[in-house]
């Protein structure tokens, strides 16, 4: 039956919103209102007020929800809609350190589960709990985007510690609970290295800083777009959609205002070439945004900054604020009377879905990132409704790149239907995790060979939204024809399970769904449920089946991407690596989710029994008569069964 | 229901399922079915508010390619492809996974009978749950004076968030949460529907397709097995066979539980 608790039962807000107290802005504390202040009270920039109050006070209580709310107009109710979809912005509290675990299966192969175990031991304190005095908590986060060098933590949404171990986490226990600043922790902990292995068109030189602009304007609006169109360019955020077409589409659509938005919310487990481009090379990714205005006509330009990448923010605003002093941006860009745009850097708050450009404009807009139903497509109605062109990070450095030194030189590498270079970030079973740079059209064994990576069971390229290939395909093509790619490449030994990986990738989709549409809502939950009734070792071909039916339904039915490809690890690994599934299914038939004898515990505790007439027997299950029963099952302990019983026929 | 579309330049129209439909410029394909009389099953649509795509079970095959028949803006010359065995198979399981998602026991709910997302789960055949139930722990609100929120049986349509927007103008519903735990969030100081705006004359009150919102003190007035989706199937009964449409109803009558729905006939729609 139904739990029916009343509502008063349930906490829903902070216990400081008492009855008397008013919401609104009336009485804020000054030290929220200094930030409500600061961003001009614009519901626009609801997720950045949030973002900024919840890092004065650790946690978003609702009292501080409802005066926001009254201070930016808004309703309380969207407020908290909004605040509760992003996975860094917290409605309960959490510990005064929070410190996330990086999840990504790179981070995993590398032994973060263990080191997390360890300091949530050191720190007295349980995974995604809180410790008894409130200074603490540990949980997981989607991966962070160093996979090259996990494992990987993030520290109160802001600082990122690399390449844990042992060591470090006991010093860092002691440290925390000493109440050591962070900022005093040791430097070399922070360290993010950017190893680029092999450098080609882009990473090869040294970012514009000006001239690829200048080539763009004497070229003029139209010439550009020609320009991009004879490059033939595609985008490299995934979808690999023509840029001239676009950013054409763009040009044609009505309206008076044009935006161009950088996605840089780059949560594909396993990416992060774009953590290197922005920290390396960000001048080009910024002077390919300018051109995008000149050729639009965009004044506005925003940075969509995933939140797992705060750490990259400050270094970000000194090469905005020197291009503007350098008359790269702001009004009257290189002499020009008219041209005028600049840029503003939005933080995202630990939300997969923003990376699809839809849910990122609504992000941008301060709302809950759901997917907006296309079309229309940003390119005609994007940001406040105005034709907006959103390319990815890299992209924009393609487009600098091209602006400088023309299309032919650009289309004369690659493939015909992928023209140019793509950035690979490599990370797991190899000798050189980090970033190269090939041609259109490189097998992926270059790849393999290059990074150093021996006795390879798989390759997960593109993440897990992409493609996992078996030894017998590394000949194939990373190109948008034959192996596409938004650029993560995980590779995994013959010591791997590959099971285990799309386990993992199918509670990261779980984890991630925005919850909108019906079947990746309850898809995502169902398929990160039937992977662990298999770990759980209670597995059926029957379960198969259904995780294959699940696989059919979500590629054909979801709202967007996410739900789509949210089976693709699954549907591969059973594909390719068979036996992994098999030697986890219990029986053939059916097998319930849970162990039905240990299901009756509770009942056996009532009646004071636990004599073996009390017990189901295992041969009674197999047989299905009790009196051939002759052992008695070990008592088990409930454990939080995952899954309850299904009625579905055997 | 059907459009006056008699004017001499020839409206624009693709086929549903073989079938000429007529559109208007900016209609989508359910919109424009729908007026015409057909029907494509849909929990989340309403001919009154703009469309969510939220639910999936409008989705239709339109030249070969999957998409949401709500949200999907209609061209002359498509090809619509809805009441096929795959894309009925295919409702059955979103069926199944809303009816697996949430609490929802029909024998007990005042929405029996009325209720679009049991009329759905009857007129695409499904017999069961297939997966396993999730009996997530949600809240039943009572503080209303005039109205229950039981939460057990929302299905995330987002109707009553649309409604209460315009033409309420009281905004006093929104979406929480995120993946499983999306859920509904009332606008209110205290989070409760009796702090809200909400009054029992708004549209938002009656605009649930589901039982999760219900006005207080009026538990079933109309006896099950009179309700609109029970009449619904019993004309269509009727129709096919007078026998058996009678036999259904006193069956329906005694066993607590509608007759089985031919259509969604909840809403105005017209069965199928």
């Amino acid at each position: 039956m139904a739990k029916h608790a009343p509502l008063g039962m349930r906490p829903r807000g902070s216990p400081l919103l008492s009855a008397d107290q008013t919401p609104g802005g009336g009485t804020m504390p000054s030290e929220w209102k200094v930030v409500v202040d600061r961003h001009g009270s614009d519901p626009l920039l609801l997720l950045q007020v949030l973002r900024e109050l919840q890092s004065l006070h650790g946690w978003l209580p609702r009292q501080m929800l409802a005066a926001v709310a009254g201070a930016l107009h808004l309703p309380l109710g969207e407020v908290e809609g909004v605040a509760g979809f992003y996975r860094f912005l917290h409605l309960r509290p959490v510990g005064r350190t929070r410190i996330l675990f990086s999840d990504n299966v790179t981070d995993r192969m590398a032994g973060s589960e263990g080191l997390m175990a360890q300091l949530c031991t050191l720190l007295g304190v349980a995974p995604g709990a809180v410790s008894a005095d409130g200074r603490f908590s540990v949980d997981r986060a989607s991966c962070t985007g160093l996979a090259d060098q996990g494992p990987a933590l993030l520290i109160d949404h802001h600082q990122v510690v690399t390449r844990l171990d042992a060591d470090r986490v006991t010093t860092m226990a002691a440290l925390l609970q000493a109440d050591v600043p962070v900022a005093a922790w040791p430097a070399e902990w922070f360290e993010v290295k950017d190893a680029v292995w092999r450098a080609d068109m882009l990473l090869a030189e040294p970012a514009p800083t000006g001239s690829a602009l200048a080539a763009a304007l004497g070229r003029g609006p139209e010439a550009l777009v020609d320009e991009l169109r004879a490059s033939r360019l595609r985008g490299r955020g995934g979808a690999g959609y023509p840029i001239a077409q676009k950013w054409a589409a763009c040009c044609a659509a009505p309206g008076r205002e044009r935006v161009v938005v950088c996605n840089a919310d780059e949560g594909e487990p396993g990416t992060f070439k774009d953590r290197v481009l922005l920290r390396r090379h960000a001048d080009a990714v910024i002077e390919g945004m300018t051109i995008a205005a000149h050729a639009v006509g965009a004044r506005t330009g925003f940075i969509y900054l995933r939140g797992e990448y705060r750490f990259l923010l400050d270094a970000l605003q000194e090469v905005l604020a020197r291009r503007r002093e350098a008359g790269l941006l702001g009004a009257g860009i290189l002499g020009r009377a008219g041209f005028d745009f600049d840029i503003t850097v939005h933080l995202g708050a630990g939300a997969y879905v923003c990376g699809e450009e839809s849910a990122l404009l609504e992000s941008l807009e301060g709302k809950r990132g759901t997917p907006r139903i296309r079309p229309p497509f940003p390119a005609e109605h994007g940001y406040l409704g105005r034709p907006t062109v959103v390319n990815n990070v890299e992209t924009f450095c393609a487009v600098a790149w091209i602006a400088e030194h023309g299309a032919a030189a650009w289309a004369a590498v690659g493939t015909p239907q992928s023209s140019g270079t793509k950035i690979h970030s490599v990370s797991g079973d190899c000798a050189r995790p980090g970033i190269y740079e090939y041609p259109f059209g490189t097998p992926v064994a270059t790849l393999l060979a290059d990074c150093g990576a021996t006795n390879v069971q798989a390759v997960q390229v593109g993440g897990p939204s992409g493609l996992c290939l078996a030894p017998h395909e590394f000949g194939r093509q990373l190109a948008f024809e034959d192996v596409p790619t938004a650029g993560a490449f995980m590779v995994f030994d013959q010591r791997r399970d590959m099971f285990e990986v799309a386990r993992g990738f199918a509670h990261f989709f779980a984890h991630e769904s925005c919850g909108f549409c019906t079947p990746c809502r309850v898809g995502t939950e169902l398929l990160a449920r039937r992977m662990d009734k298999l770990a759980a070792g209670q597995g059926s071909a029957e379960d198969l089946d259904v995780l294959l039916e699940l696989d059919h339904l979500m590629h054909g039915s979801t709202h967007c991407g996410l739900g789509a490809t949210a089976c693709n690890p699954l549907r591969d690994t059973v594909l390719r690596f068979r036996p992994a599934y098999e030697r986890r299914l219990r029986s053939p038939r059916f097998e319930p989710a849970f162990d039905l004898d240990a299901a009756l515990a509770p009942a056996r505790r009532l009646s004071g029994r636990d004599d073996p007439a009390a017990h189901l027997m295992a041969q009674t299950l197999a047989t299905g008569d009790p009196t051939k029963s002759a052992e008695i099952s070990p008592e088990a302990a409930p454990r939080p069964s995952p899954t309850t019983p299904t009625d579905a026929s055997p | 229901m059907s459009p006056a579309q008699t004017a001499a330049p020839v409206p624009p129209s693709f086929e549903l399922d073989d079938v000429p439909v007529c559109f208007a410029p900016g209609d989508t394909v359910l919109q424009a079915a729908h007026r015409a009389g057909h029907t494509i099953p849909h929990l989340c649509w309403h001919a009154d508010f703009a469309p969510h795509g939220s639910c999936r079970i409008c989705s239709v095959l339109v030249d070969g390619r999957p998409a949401a028949a709500c949200t999907l803006p209609a061209a002359a010359g498509q090809q619509v492809r809805s009441a096929t065995e795959a894309l009925n198979a295919q409702r059955t399981t979103l069926l199944q996974m809303l009816f697996v998602e949430g609490n929802h026991f029909c024998p007990s709910c005042e929405k029996s009978g009325d209720c679009r997302l049991q009329s759905a789960a009857y007129a695409v055949g499904m017999t069961g749950p297939h997966f396993e139930e999730f009996y997530p722990d949600r809240p039943v609100d009572a503080s209303h004076p005039d109205l229950l929120l039981d939460l057990n049986r929302c299905i995330l349509c987002g109707l009553c968030v649309r409604a209460s927007h315009a033409p309420d103008g009281k905004d006093v519903f929104a979406i929480g949460g995120h993946g499983i735990g999306t859920h509904l969030v009332v606008n209110s100081p205290s989070g409760r529907l009796g702090d809200s705006a909400m009054d029992i004359g708004d549209r938002a009150a009656h605009v649930c397709p589901v039982g999760a919102m219900l006005p207080k003190r009026r538990g079933f007035v109309v006896p099950i097995g009179e309700r609109p989706a029970d009449l619904a199937d019993a004309a269509a009964a009727a129709a096919a066979a007078a026998p058996f449409a009678a036999l259904s109803k006193a069956f329906s009558a005694t066993a607590s539980s509608p007759a089985p729905a031919s259509g969604i006939a909840a809403g105005g729609e017209e069965p199928r």
